[in-house]
């Protein structure tokens, strides 16, 4: 099996939700320092439940895959749940193993949804959890 | 880097010593400019260590610590031999190129930068030549001054000139640079560095193991270089320093074997290079660094320059084919080592490499370690493909095969 498959490439081409909110609730952006990945994701939030989700940011097949499918699997969620979310999560949606570098791509979005959720400036780190 | 005698590589019998390559079809090893492979000769010489030897240096009163202590020394020999050092004491052994530089910032540059002072430095440099003297900077309050390079990836000599000045105290520079391959005119460099009385720090990480490098001819203050990038095992770098100014250096690490005597509140240090070497040292690796140094040399280093001058003069030529390409760096290979980044139009660095993993092709992508240098050429990050003395012809077309499927594969609907 490899990363390099159908429907992550799917994801990667064509992914869920990309663009930005015009005014959303919650709104945060980081990147992977190790190889610059950037990562933006809106949210519209009512009754403290995720109503609407963007994100937008660059990066390569597998932070931006990751990133469309969460998009995906949280709308509708409240927002405790989304703090919920591990990195279990992440590579279940995922389905293959990943190796430790390309794992944080896989996570960069998973660390700015939870950073956006709990209102802080970063999210101190899901690999080791 | 001259052209003397030598024979050509045998490289299919030099690909018989790493056994690495014993696959079908061989693993396409072009990320040797991170860490290379290693030989057999290197990792036998490690096991006879351990196997047959294997004891403390410089202190046990029997037959094998005795062996080992000559081996260590041994390796040392054989090290300033290979940069042409005038003595063997100019050589220290420290982890890898990042702990040299560190040493030199730790111990010279505490005792001789003041505020005010001025090291320059390329926006070429590693991370590892770059954050020791942030790092002194902060601690001392000198100034960092940094030379640009031209569009081509070459330093601007012009400018190095301008930078110069009675404020200088000393010149940080790759000699080769690890993301483009630039080859940078050090021996330049360090003529203009002392006529306005500034040392010279040159990171040979990227040189010592493609070419010959005289340390005497270069008339370089200190050079670091890592064993693990020539052959050698990882854990063991060198520092090689100027005798006087290693000398009046105070150490760096304190502990066992740099000392001479230790009284309750003050110690007197060992003579070079001992005063450098506190606690027990990397010794197997030393000894498999020495035999790396036997094994390139033997492959002999002009013969090395030539072989990868060819695999990249060749490389150069197919990438270009490739469609929305950008080669970064030289363009004339006389003027580079064997390292190419590039990048291909709409497909992130990492997904190059990634695909090409599934090939059996390594190569690099990300910073690599340089990232003042990635935002001078305005991208977040690069795919890099380096060479050394067992990577052949079939490596290249193998890589622009894969580069190849990887376009196809990442753009299948797009456009």
């Amino acid at each position: 099996m490899n990363i390099y498959q159908e429907d992550l490439l799917d994801h990667y081409e064509n992914p869920s939700n990309y663009g930005t909110l015009p005014d959303p609730d919650i709104s945060h952006e980081e990147d992977n320092p190790l190889c610059g990945d950037q990562i933006r994701i809106d949210l519209l939030v009512e009754d403290d439940k995720i109503k609407e989700v963007r994100f937008c940011g660059h990066g390569c097949t597998i932070s931006l895959a990751a990133a469309s499918m969460l998009t995906e699997k949280i709308e509708g969620k409240s927002l405790d749940e989304v703090k919920q979310l591990t990195k279990d999560d992440i590579l279940d949606m995922i389905g293959i193993p990943l190796g430790p570098v390309r794992l944080k791509c896989a996570l960069l979005a998973l660390k700015v949804l939870k950073a956006g959720a709990y209102g802080i400036h970063a999210w101190p780190g899901e690999e080791d959890e | 880097m001259h052209a003397a005698h030598f024979r050509p590589l045998d490289v299919e019998s030099i690909r018989k010593d790493f056994p690495i390559f014993a696959t079908e079809p061989p693993l396409a090893f072009l990320d040797n400019a991170a860490s290379t492979q290693t030989p057999r000769p290197v990792v036998e010489a490690m096991d006879a260590y351990y196997d047959t030897y294997r004891s403390n240096i410089h202190r046990g009163i029997y037959r094998i610590s005795e062996e080992a202590t000559e081996q260590y020394e041994r390796a040392r020999e054989k090290v300033a031999q290979l940069i042409n050092a005038s003595r063997t004491r100019q050589i220290i052994f420290t982890r890898n190129t990042t702990e040299s530089i560190n040493l030199i910032a730790y111990s010279w540059g505490t005792a001789n930068i003041q505020e005010g002072d001025e090291i320059v430095l390329t926006v070429m440099e590693h991370h590892s030549n770059l954050v020791p003297w942030q790092l002194l900077a902060q601690r001392t309050g000198a100034v960092l001054r940094f030379l640009e390079i031209t569009d081509e990836g070459l330093l601007d000599f012009t400018q190095l000139r301008d930078a110069l000045t009675e404020k200088t105290k000393l010149v940080a520079m790759g000699h080769v640079s690890n993301v483009l391959g630039t080859i940078n005119p050090i021996q330049s460099v360090i003529e203009a560095a002392h006529a306005v009385g500034a040392k010279v720090v040159v990171d040979a990480a990227q040189s010592v193991p493609h070419f010959h490098v005289d340390v005497q001819q270069l008339d370089c203050d200190f050079l670091a270089f890592s064993g693990h990038k020539m052959c050698g095992p990882t854990g063991i770098g060198v520092l090689y320093g100027k005798l006087e100014l290693l000398e009046e250096m105070p150490p760096f690490l304190g502990g066992g074997s740099m000392i001479r005597s230790v009284e309750r509140d003050v110690s007197s240090y060992a003579e070079l290079p001992a005063k450098f070497e506190a606690g027990t040292p990397s010794i197997a690796e030393a000894i498999g660094l020495g035999h790396a140094v036997d094994y390139i040399t033997e492959a002999n280093l002009a013969a090395i320059h030539v072989h990868e001058q060819e695999l990249l003069k060749y490389a150069h030529q197919r990438l270009q084919e490739i469609e929305g390409i950008t080669l970064y760096g030289p363009s004339a290979p006389h003027q580079k080592t064997g390292v190419i980044s590039f990048n291909i139009e709409g497909i992130h660095p990492h997904d190059v490499a990634g695909v090409l993993d599934t090939h059996g092709i390594a190569i690099r992508a990300g910073h690599h370690c340089a990232q003042p240098l990635m935002k001078k050429l305005d991208v977040i990050a690069t795919a890099r493909a380096s060479f050394y003395l067992y990577n052949t012809i079939e490596d290249v077309d193998r890589l622009y095969d894969g580069l190849c499927r990887t376009q196809k594969l990442m753009s299948r609907r797009k456009q």
